[in-house]
């Protein structure tokens, strides 16, 4: 698993968590249009595509298929257990 | 000058395409002429008899059906159509039983929802704000 400091670490992948955490189960393609109407995000698909993919190393993002779409949905357990000692 | 005619969307099936399209979304049948093992298949926005042509063309080509599974996949639209009210079109569309992929959300000046148009599409509503 990835580590949960590294992960938050990045103003970026902070702001893809805000996203989720105000409206839970977006598709990739949701959450570029927000980071670029919202957040007025440059970054290009890839790039958050690869911000995602360490959220999800991280277990910070969990992903779903909503029929053939992958859905991506906040996951704040390995946040939680910073309350009780460093997460791994 | 040049304008816009028809525009398509690559569909798995025409029939069940032209089903979707008219009876679900609301569009009309512009034109519908046999063309070899497929058909020349256009609507047009209700009450739009004159306007832009969606041709409900099949999707026959590998790459067509490559990319089409890669946009579902990111969730990616294939297109944007639009509505006065996408919060109000939504409710409506959900009511028969159409599938969202992303429910109304406000993007700033404009709010967009996305369903899927059971053909292999994801398809974008949009209203400004």
């Amino acid at each position: 698993m990835g580590d949960v400091f590294k992960a938050l670490a990045d103003s970026t992948r902070r702001t893809i968590l805000d996203e989720l955490a105000e409206k839970d189960g977006q598709s990739l393609f949701e959450i570029c249009t927000r980071l670029v109407m919202r957040h007025n995000s440059t970054l290009t698909r890839q790039a958050i595509s690869q911000h995602l993919a360490v959220l999800e190393d991280a277990d910070l993002v969990r992903s779903e298929r909503q029929g053939r779409t992958k859905i991506h949905h906040l996951n704040t357990e390995p946040l939680r257990s910073i309350a009780e000692r460093w997460p791994s | 000058m040049i304008r816009i005619n028809v525009t398509s969307v690559w569909v798995d099936d025409q029939s069940k395409a032209l089903a979707f399209y008219t009876e679900k979304l609301g569009f009309v049948v512009k034109n519908d002429i046999p063309l070899g093992t497929h058909r020349w298949l256009t609507v047009v926005g209700a009450g739009e008899p004159d306007g832009v042509e969606l041709l409900l063309e099949p999707d026959e080509h590998p790459a067509s059906k490559a990319a089409k599974k890669a946009f579902v996949e990111d969730g990616v639209p294939f297109t944007s159509f639009a509505v006065d009210d996408v919060t109000v079109a939504h409710k409506d569309l959900v009511a028969k039983g159409v599938r969202f992929t992303q429910p109304p959300t406000n993007m700033g000046p404009v709010t967009t929802a996305v369903l899927d148009d059971t053909c292999g599409n994801l398809i974008q509503l949009a209203s400004m704000n």
